[in-house]
């Protein structure tokens, strides 16, 4: 299936992706990793505000490349989520709904998922040249002084996407190739007979 | 004795780094178009056709292939006969500093692993010189990303572990670095040496074009076992299943220790970046 969806998000829209399914996003989307995490986490324990509204947000993992002269941004594909595990339940469980990336997550995390009716999101990895094309605008919003790992704003306009892990706990990197690997069985099995 | 001036170097290098990042070497190209070619479960069939894709689209708007430019690792067979009029790491530095800043790539170097401090330049490089016989001087920018680096894995087996104890170790580094390192991956093996060394070798298998067997047939046959069994994992492309898990695999080998048998294996995505040029 092929789903159209625009932040914010809400749970009931979520619902119904399953793993494997393409979701074209639009609206905004903030950019943070590994350092980024950190500070918002280190923030929130604080006690402090977190720089933008979490509630229905969607994140993407992602260190662009400088933009060239007069363009929007350089190549901006996802980078590994795993090492974001670490912050993304507490994330989810303020509000955070999409998180896009690549790469397995804890199990922690998929709970979180469930819990929050959540979802997470592939972005095509190593294909940087190809999800710049679906950001429009981006802004600084804050921690500049990370330089690729500062929290950008970012406009998108159907962002290609895979849902790797849907609402329902789902995991596309167990689905997916256990159901090639049995779609290969089941070949060797019709020709045999 | 010839003489090269560091100049010159350093304008090599920083050209190097600009192409590397934004070509795929014909070998990777041809590997990733042959892959989805031969592809016919639908998620890996549309998750390579996005790859091509990339490539095409980086070339013509100058952006590069993939956001991690990497950690600049350069590689120098420096004849015995050349004579440099300057700081060769000096120059190799400059080299980076400049193809980096001058090809918008991305700045991902910290000056220390624990206190972490980007260095804004993407120096230092990871220079590694291999003298040789003659007046020659070739230099290869291999820009490493770490998503795949990350999932590389060395391992001091024994030698009654043998050629079993290998191939488990590879494959078993593989399917655990799943989704992560970008499959389609290419696969660096590096076997015997001492500790480092391994890890040396690992990486220099990633050096050898795709197409390029091991000169010595068994290797060249332990090359392939390891490939087809690697494809038979199931992962495949983005880890979304399919059949094409690795573009490529090199194993490099060298003497060891009667006690030892050192394996390592260093990860590369499908954007397995290297160029060459000759001085």
């Amino acid at each position: 299936m092929e789903y159209r969806l625009t932040t914010p998000v809400t749970a009931e829209m979520l619902a119904p992706l399953r793993a494997g399914d393409t979701v074209l996003l639009s609206g905004t989307v903030y950019t943070s990793r590994d350092a980024a995490h950190k500070r918002l986490c280190g923030l929130l324990a604080d006690g402090g505000e977190p720089p933008y509204e979490l509630a229905g947000s969607a994140v993407y993992y992602v260190g662009p490349t400088p933009e060239r002269p007069g363009e929007v941004i350089g190549a901006a594909g996802p980078t590994t989520s795993g090492r974001m595990d670490a912050y993304s339940p507490e994330l989810l469980d303020l509000g955070q709904k999409i998180m896009i990336g690549k790469g397995t997550r804890s199990q922690a995390v998929i709970d979180a998922i469930v819990r929050n009716g959540a979802v997470y999101l592939g972005a095509a990895g190593g294909a940087g040249a190809v999800m710049a094309e679906g950001i429009k605008s981006a802004e600084m919003v804050c921690w500049e002084d990370l330089g690729c790992e500062a929290v950008r704003r970012l406009t998108v306009e159907d962002l290609p996407l895979t849902v790797v892990i849907d609402p329902k706990g789902n995991d596309l990197y167990k689905s997916g190739p256990a159901a090639y690997l049995a779609s290969i069985e089941k070949g060797v099995t019709q020709n045999a007979d | 004795m010839r003489t090269v001036k560091a100049a010159d170097v350093t304008e090599t290098v920083a050209r190097l780094c600009i192409k590397a990042n934004r070509e795929l070497p014909e070998d990777v190209s041809a590997a990733l178009k042959a892959a989805r070619a031969a592809e016919s479960w639908p998620l890996a069939e549309k998750s390579l056709g996005i790859l091509c894709e990339n490539l095409d689209l980086a070339r013509e708007k100058c952006l590069p292939i993939c956001q991690d430019t990497g950690l600049a690792c350069v590689f120098i067979e420096l004849g015995q006969e050349v004579y440099i009029d300057g700081d060769l790491e000096q120059a190799v530095n400059e080299g980076v500093r400049r193809g980096y800043g001058e090809g918008y790539l991305r700045k991902s170097v910290v000056g220390d692993p624990l206190r972490r401090v980007n260095t804004n330049d993407n120096t230092p490089a990871f220079v590694t010189v291999h003298l040789t016989s003659g007046d020659g001087l070739r230099i290869t920018v291999l820009p490493k990303g770490f998503g795949s680096e990350n999932m590389s894995r060395l391992q001091m087996l024994k030698p009654s572990d043998g050629v079993q104890g290998v191939r488990d170790f590879v494959i078993e580094t593989v399917r655990l670095a799943g989704a992560n390192p970008c499959p389609p991956v290419v696969v660096g093996v590096g076997v015997g040496g001492c500790f480092d060394k391994a890890a040396y070798l690992a990486k220099k298998a990633l050096l050898r074009p795709l197409n390029v067997p091991n000169p010595d047939p068994w290797y060249a046959a332990f090359e392939r076992e390891l490939l087809e069994a690697i494809n038979s994992l199931g992962i495949g492309p983005q880890g979304f299943g399919g059949r094409t898990t690795a573009l490529g695999l090199a194993i490099e080998y060298a003497p060891t220790h009667v006690a030892g048998l050192p394996a390592a294996v260093n990860m590369s995505c499908h954007a397995t970046r290297r160029a060459s040029a000759e001085l």
